[in-house]
């Protein structure tokens, strides 16, 4: 019974890290594959995790478990940001079919820097 | 066809065949941000492979080694940004 769960488990982890490949090498543009595979990755990871916390069946396994899908589920929006705003601002360009910008003039192109700068 | 069999000639060659694409697009990528986020993703799926290799051969040992692997692609992820942003401002 626990294998078959197991199973399932590990079949949608593996399906959703294999999408979230096909997305990056698929998608059109740095924000949509930032889009694509932050969340799907971050998904398939927690669910292959977790079949390992159940075949285990230990305290110490599951902690551990835990522990790394938290830490994963903390970090990958943040990265994702601080990436996503490092490319906007050296200048990564948008896809030609990108409707609407919503930090154009927000930063100047010609200084690469903030116009509202902290500093 | 026990959870063994399945999980090794299912479930890894799913995973190999998704780090294979990854590769694709961190050859590819025309971007350095592009190399970053595929670089971030190929060691996320190793994680993957870690967790069900672990199941393979019992040794839950090896989850340690995803722990850091997840510490050390969120610090290089945030480095890359860093100084990113800093090479530019110097300019």
């Amino acid at each position: 019974m626990t294998d078959i769960v197991i199973a399932i488990l590990a079949t949608s982890g593996a399906v959703f890290t294999l999408l979230a490949a096909v997305g990056i090498v698929r998608m059109p543009d740095l924000y949509l594959r930032i889009s694509v595979t932050t969340k799907a990755a971050s998904l398939g990871i927690g669910l292959i995790l977790f079949c390992t916390a159940l075949y285990f069946k230990e305290t110490s396994v599951t902690t551990k478990v835990l522990a790394i899908i938290f830490f994963i589920f903390l970090t990958a929006p943040v990265s994702a940001h601080l990436i996503g705003r490092a490319a906007y601002i050296i200048g990564v360009p948008l896809w030609v079919h990108t409707i609407v910008d919503h930090l154009e003039g927000k930063y100047d192109k010609n200084k690469n820097d903030e116009l509202s700068s902290e500093e | 066809m026990s959870l063994h069999e399945y999980l090794f000639y299912i479930i890894m060659p799913i995973l190999a065949l998704s780090v294979l694409l990854i590769f694709v697009r961190f050859v590819i990528g025309p971007s350095i941000t592009d190399r970053v986020v595929a670089l971030d993703l190929l060691i996320i799926t190793g994680m993957g492979l870690i967790a069900v290799y672990s199941i393979l051969t019992d040794q839950p040992t090896f989850l340690d080694i995803a722990m850091i692997f997840a510490l050390l692609a969120f610090l290089s992820s945030v480095a890359f940004s860093f100084y990113l942003k800093q090479r530019r401002k110097n300019d």
